[in-house]
C-alpha cells in the first residue's frame, strides 16, 4: 500500500510499504478515508523526538472504514465508518477504568523507553515514534487498529467525514484540557495557540459555560477563524500586550483557567524566543516552554493551568516559584479520547461543535509532503492539511 | 538536522546503558522487608487490575510467569485502594557481581529481563486476554543511525523500570 513515511529529519516521502495485518484478536484493519496533519507531528518531522526510524508511517488523527476484524472484536463489523482515537488503550487496566485512557498500562509495546525518560510509560499512539509503541500511522491507505472495540467509534450518519475526522484527536484533546482544567460557568479562560487543538479547547470552554474565552496567537488568519467560528475573543501577541490585555479583560484578576496548546516549539516576539531556540538547538534544553511560562505568569492566584501542547523532556527557566506562591493547579495529559469521543460525536451531530473550517487544505496522499511543508511554514493560511489516501 | 537524530540516538543508547549498569539492586520497600543486603535479587512488582482469584485460577499463573518455573519466587497480595492485585517476582538465587549482571543484560541473557517480560505479558493476559503485539511486517529499514534505537526496542518489554 501507499504511505507517507519519515525518511529522516525534515525528509518525507510517499512510497509503498507492506499492508498492515491483524496481529491480535481484538484488532481491526481500517481503510483510511481521511487523515490529517497535527502540530505535534512537526516535532517528529524536525527530529526533536529521537525515536523515529526511517520508514515509520506518520499520522495519528484519522477516520475510515473497517475492512477486517479480529475474532474478538464485538462492537464493530466490516463496513462500519469509524473515527479512531489517536491513543491506543486496552480499556481494561486500572488507568483505563479511571477514564485516564492515554495512561493505559497495556497499549505501548515499548514501555522501556518512556519508563526510562519519564518514570512510567503512557499508552501507545499511532505514528508517534517507537517511544509510543512504534505503531504505523494513519497517513496510509490502511492501518491496523489494536483494541478496536475500545478505540474505534462509529460515526453517526448525519456527521460528515470532514467534521468527524477531528473527533479523533483535536476535539477530544481540546475538550479534555477545558474539562480537566475545571472550566466552569463564569470563568475567564485564556488559550495559548489558535491551532486546531487550541480552537477546540476554546470551543469546549464556551460550551462548558465560560464567561469570556480569549485565544492568543500571532497568526491573524487563525485568530480571525477563532472569532468567526468559535465566537471567542482573540489577542495577537505580536501586536498587543498579552499580560495587560488579560488583566484588563479579567477585572484585574487574571484568567481563572489558562490552557497551553502550543507545545515544545513555542514562539514569542521577545528575546526569550532566541534564548530558548539557541538552547534547544544546542540540546541544552529539549523543549521551548514559552507559552507555558506565560500561562503560569498570567494565571490568577489559585487558578488552573493545563498543558495540552506536546512536550518531550526538559525545559529551562520554569517558573515553579509562581506555581507554588500563587497556589496554582498545574496539570497536563495526552488525550483521554475514549472518554469524550462519543459525546463529541453527538455534539457534532447536533451542530454544537463544527470543525470543517480547520481543514484548510485537502489533497491526495501523494501530495502529503507538500501538505506538510505548507502546514509547517503556515503557507496559504494552512491550519490543517487533510489527506485522502483512498480517494 | 541529521545530527539531532544522531544525538537523540546517543541519548537513547545512554539511557539503556544507564539502566544496564544501574538497574539492579533497587526495590520496593514492602517486598524487601527482611532483605539484608542490597545485592540480593530485587523484587519486580506489577499491579493487575483483577482480584487475586483471577490472577492464578486453580493456583496456576499465566504461562509467561509459570514458565519461569522454580527459578523465581512469586508472591501475590491484594493491592490497596481497590487497585487489584500485586504480583511480585524475584530470582531465588541471583546474587551476582554488578559487572557480570550488566554484561548479561547487555547481551539479552539476564534472567531479570525474562522476569520483566513475563510480568508485563502476564498482566496483559489477565487484564485483556492477549499480549499486544507490534505491527508486522515493519515499514522501517535499518540504518546506521537507528541501530541503537532498534537494539533498544528489541528489549521493549524486557527492560525498563519494572
Amino acid at each position: 500500500m501507499k504511505a507517507l513515511v519519515w525518511e529522516g529529519a525534515n525528509e518525507l516521502a510517499v512510497r509503498q510499504v507492506p499492508d498492515p495485518q491483524i496481529r491480535n484478536e481484538q484488532d481491526a484493519i481500517v481503510r483510511v478515508r481521511r487523515t490529517v496533519t497535527c502540530g505535534s507531528d512537526l516535532h517528529l518531522l524536525g527530529g526533536y523526538i529521537p525515536f523515529m526510524e526511517r520508514g515509520d508511517v506518520l499520522g495519528h488523527e484519522f477516520l475510515g472504514d473497517i475492512v477486517e476484524v479480529g475474532p474478538q472484536v464485538r462492537n464493530h463489523k466490516v463496513g462500519d465508518r469509524v473515527v479512531v482515537c489517536s491513543f491506543i488503550s486496552c480499556g481494561k487496566c486500572w488507568y483505563c477504568q479511571q477514564q485516564q485512557f492515554s495512561l493505559c498500562d497495556n497499549g505501548n509495546t515499548n514501555p522501556m523507553i518512556t519508563e526510562n525518560i519519564w518514570g512510567s510509560a503512557p499508552g501507545g499512539c499511532y505514528g508517534y515514534s517507537h517511544a509510543l509503541g512504534g505503531f504505523a500511522g494513519s497517513h496510509a491507505e490502511y492501518i491496523r487498529v489494536p483494541y478496536a472495540d475500545q478505540g474505534a467509534f462509529s460515526v453517526p450518519d448525519g456527521v460528515s467525514d470532514e467534521r468527524a475526522l477531528f473527533a479523533s484527536d483535536s476535539a477530544p484533546t481540546g475538550w479534555m484540557g477545558a474539562d480537566l482544567a475545571g472550566v466552569k460557568p463564569g470563568d475567564v479562560v485564556a488559550v495559548w495557540g489558535a491551532g486546531a487543538v487550541g480552537q477546540m479547547a476554546a470551543r469546549a470552554s464556551v460550551l462548558l459555560g465560560a464567561d469570556r474565552v480569549i485565544v492568543i496567537d500571532r497568526l491573524d488568519n487563525r485568530l480571525q477563524m477563532a472569532q468567526t467560528h468559535l465566537g471567542v475573543e482573540t489577542l495577537n501577541y505580536e501586536q498587543q500586550d498579552v499580560s495587560g490585555e488579560l488583566l484588563e479583560r479579567s477585572g484585574g484578576r487574571g484568567p481563572d483557567v489558562c490552557i497551553e496548546a502550543v507545545g515544545m516549539e513555542s514562539h514569542s516576539s521577545g528575546p526569550q524566543f532566541w534564548y530558548d531556540q539557541v538552547k534547544q538547538q544546542l540540546r541544552i534544553e529539549s523543549d521551548r516552554p514559552i507559552a507555558a511560562r506565560e500561562a503560569i505568569y498570567n494565571c490568577r492566584k489559585g487558578g488552573s493551568v493545563f498543558v495540552l501542547g506536546v512536550f518531550a523532556a526538559l525545559v529551562d527557566k520554569f517558573p515553579l516559584g509562581a506555581v507554588m506562591n500563587k497556589g496554582l493547579t498545574l496539570r497536563g495529559a495526552q488525550q483521554h479520547g475514549q472518554r469524550y469521543i462519543p459525546m463529541l460525536l453527538e455534539r457534532m451531530a447536533r451542530g454544537e461543535l463544527v470543525t470543517e473550517h480547520l481543514a484548510t487544505h485537502t489533497m491526495p496522499l501523494d501530495e502529503a509532503p507538500r501538505g506538510y511543508e505548507m502546514f509547517k511554514q503556515k503557507l496559504d493560511g494552512c491550519v490543517r492539511a487533510v489527506f485522502q489516501p483512498t480517494s | 538536522m541529521r545530527w539531532l537524530i544522531g544525538g537523540g540516538a546517543v541519548v537513547a543508547g545512554g539511557m539503556v546503558a544507564r539502566r544496564l549498569l544501574g538497574g539492579a539492586g533497587r526495590g520496593n520497600d514492602h517486598w524487601q522487608r527482611g532483605q539484608a543486603q542490597r545485592r540480593e535479587p530485587r523484587w519486580h512488582v506489577a499491579t493487575v487490575n483483577r482480584p487475586p482469584s483471577d490472577v492464578a485460577p486453580g493456583g496456576r499463573f499465566p504461562e509467561p510467569l509459570a514458565g519461569l518455573g522454580d527459578a523465581v519466587e512469586v508472591q501475590v497480595r491484594p493491592a490497596p485502594g481497590d487497585r487489584g492485585t500485586e504480583i511480585a517476582v524475584r530470582l531465588r538465587d541471583g546474587a551476582r557481581l554488578p559487572v557480570a549482571a550488566a554484561a548479561r543484560r547487555a547481551t539479552g541473557r539476564d534472567p531479570e529481563q525474562a522476569i520483566r517480560a513475563a510480568l508485563r505479558e502476564s498482566k496483559q493476559l489477565i487484564e485483556t486476554s492477549e499480549v499486544l503485539r507490534p505491527d508486522y511486517p515493519p515499514t522501517t529499514e535499518p540504518t546506521p543511525v537507528n541501530k541503537p534505537l532498534r537494539m533498544a526496542t528489541r528489549q521493549g518489554r524486557r527492560e525498563g523500570r519494572l
